[in-house]
């Protein structure tokens, strides 16, 4: 087990390197000079631009270049921001727990509505809820993000008025009230996140789990005289389930890049919408850095996906 | 004797109608792998449906601003943030410029953006798989773990990140529009193509193995004739159902990439930028928020419905 999960992790670093390559190629392609505006001062002779070049490193064969630029990013020293002079780790270290709460409920909601419905669905095959539920998911998945999280706007802040549209950090009511009022601006960012994200896993669950419940096992257990309910629960469900947490944890950087777009509707403060502000402001270090963080996020939980499906089906053989 | 001409008479009589059937049959039009498709597609009423809604909606955006003639960018403050009425059936922004003729007018880039990306991500990756099925080897091996680097690539940040970096440069080469098309086109395609390289390899590993692909290479046949005439038809069904869903995965992309202001210039309405433009019109002009987004949702939708019955249609296994 442990030769398993380390020849994942070595099969890992790779990988990481080549997307750090694609990354950092992206950079080296664009056109651009990151001291253009030096080149608009007219206070600043072109050989002295030369020489801050040089000192810069930009001068240097790409492959030095790229060495310099990924040995500091896995240090995780990102440089500064253009636009505040502040070191981008600290403008990060203030986004990415937002993004990871609020990606991470939308991830356990979701788990929570796709889960049952789509055994419910697999179990019931053919039934008016199994039709019901199969719709829902194919409409669910079929409406963007930014659909859905304007029409519930429309809907629960404008027409009703039961929450709120935009979420702040700054609240500071204190007692349940405070902690009322910090879940209440949450819903809709994790719902909107959630239900596309639960049509999918549902339809997941519910291939998975029709596959299972036809298996020779399955009939054992029923024919030993095991009730029904611990048959679909104990049997078919756990073996559903192995294919599913793959599905479910190679997901997971969809969910949080997914993110971006949500936390653009609501205005939350985390690493989405950092990026798009980096970007409207030009600002290259922040948004290098966000994007060589979700890469890391990708690769983890590909990781995280090979890990767990090793552990759980006993059948792969740890070679 | 009388016997035995009576057997003789109805064995003649018997050929007659087996000949008559035959002919019957030789006159009626053979049916095809098309046709029989078709005829299973035709069962599948939802998907039936998404495709008239999908054939509605291109002929509206290619035929629609002919006929609805009104400026999908004329400014008119007398006009601004009217609801629906029968000047303006979608009502109208915030400049008093008429939605319906927007959307009818963004449709057209919409649409355009999504069949092109799918043409781009359906050539590279049915080619990458192709090649690496037939040939095998360290080419297959080298190919594979290409795919698998572009399948851990973030797409979304990768595509913001690019057209960040590009868009000046491209803008200045192709002009505004072109160039942020083709930028477009080209980064959700390339980042698109992995599954079908990986479906057209798994078809051409098992295919390039059977018999009439044996048969084939006995008579002499070419490489690349044994590629394209005798495989790719086999592969086909399959492609063809990963490129409509595709359609519809670069839709949302491309709308999601105007919704964030990262997409076509200001001035081309695509169906994401009138979603983005109405954020701050929301409480005072619902209906530029529901025309747009409705409009997406059913393209989407009936896409995916199309996508769905060719699936059931192109399967011959699921042929009852």
């Amino acid at each position: 087990m442990g030769r398993y999960i380390l020849r994942r992790v070595l099969t890992a670093i790779p990988t990481l390197i080549a997307i750090s390559m694609v990354i950092f190629g992206i950079l080296a392609l664009a056109p651009g000079d990151p001291l253009s505006d030096l080149a608009l001062n007219p206070s600043v002779p072109p050989e002295v631009r030369q020489r801050i070049r040089k000192n810069l490193g930009l001068e240097d064969p790409i492959p030095v270049r790229y060495a310099r630029w990924a040995s500091s990013m896995f240090r995780l020293d990102f440089g500064y921001s253009f636009r505040t002079r502040a070191p981008v780790s600290d403008l990060l270290r203030d986004r990415i727990p937002t993004t990871l709460y609020i990606s991470g409920a939308a991830f356990i909601v979701s788990l929570l509505i796709a889960i049952p419905i789509g055994v419910l669905s697999a179990v019931k095959q053919y039934s008016v809820f199994d039709n019901v539920a199969t719709t829902l998911a194919f409409i669910g998945f079929s409406l963007p993000t930014f659909c859905t999280g304007l029409l519930m706007i429309l809907l629960f802040t404008i027409k009703l008025g039961w929450l709120p549209s935009i979420y702040r950090t700054t609240i500071d009511t204190p007692g349940l009230a405070g902690v009322w009022e910090h879940i209440k601006q949450a819903i809709m960012p994790v719902m909107v996140l959630a239900l596309f994200q639960a049509a999918t896993f549902m339809r997941f669950v519910r291939a998975s789990m029709l596959e299972s419940i036809h298996q020779d096992y399955v009939r054992t257990a029923r024919s030993k005289g095991l009730a029904e309910r611990r048959v679909i629960t104990a049997h078919a469900l756990r073996n559903a389930l192995i294919p599913v947490v793959t599905i479910v944890a190679l997901s997971l950087p969809g969910i949080i890049t997914g993110a971006v777009i949500t936390e653009q509707i609501f205005r939350v403060p985390g690493m989405g919408s950092l990026l798009i502000s980096s970007i409207n402001n030009n600002d290259t270090p922040v948004v290098m850095a966000i994007a060589f963080i979700f890469s890391i996020l990708v690769v983890f939980f590909n990781l995280v996906a090979d890990v767990v499906y090793g552990v759980l089906d006993p059948r792969i053989k740890y070679g | 004797m009388a016997e035995v001409t009576n057997t003789q008479t109805r064995s003649a009589a018997a050929t007659e109608t087996a000949a008559a059937q035959l002919t019957a049959l030789r006159s009626k039009k053979p049916r095809s792998l098309w046709s029989d498709a078709w005829r299973q597609f035709r069962k599948h009423k939802l998907a039936l449906t998404g495709m008239i809604i999908l054939a509605m909606l291109v002929l509206a955006t290619l035929v629609g601003p002919l006929v609805w003639t009104k400026d999908r960018s004329a400014i008119d403050f007398a006009q601004a943030l009217k609801g629906p009425s029968f000047s303006n059936p979608m009502g109208t922004d915030d400049l008093g410029r008429d939605i319906f003729a927007r959307i009818l007018w963004g449709g057209r880039i919409s649409l355009a953006v999504g069949v092109s990306a799918m043409l781009v991500a359906i050539s590279l990756g049915t080619m990458v798989g192709a090649i690496s099925g037939f040939f095998g080897g360290v080419i297959d091996s080298i190919l594979m773990r290409i795919t698998d680097m572009f399948i851990s690539l973030p797409a979304l940040p990768l595509l913001l990140l690019t057209i960040y970096l590009f868009r000046d440069k491209l803008r200045a080469q192709f002009g505004p529009n072109l160039g942020i098309f083709l930028l477009i086109v080209f980064l959700i395609g390339i980042l698109n193509w992995m599954p079908v390289a990986r479906l057209v390899r798994a078809s051409f590993l098992s295919l390039k193995e059977k018999e009439f692909v044996e048969a084939a290479r006995c008579v002499g046949a070419s490489r690349s004739s044994i590629m394209l005439r005798h495989i790719m038809p086999n592969v086909l069904g399959p492609v063809i159902v990963a490129a409509t869903l595709a359609v519809g995965g670069a839709i949302i992309t491309e709308s999601a990439l105007s919704f964030l202001g990262l997409g076509f210039p200001p001035d081309i309405p695509t169906w994401g930028r009138l979603l983005l433009d109405s954020i701050n019109f929301m409480e005072l002009a619902p209906w530029m928020v529901i025309f747009p987004a409705l409009v997406i949702f059913l393209a989407v939708l009936s896409i995916n419905y199309v996508g769905d019955g060719l699936r059931d249609a192109l399967d011959p296994r699921r042929t009852h």
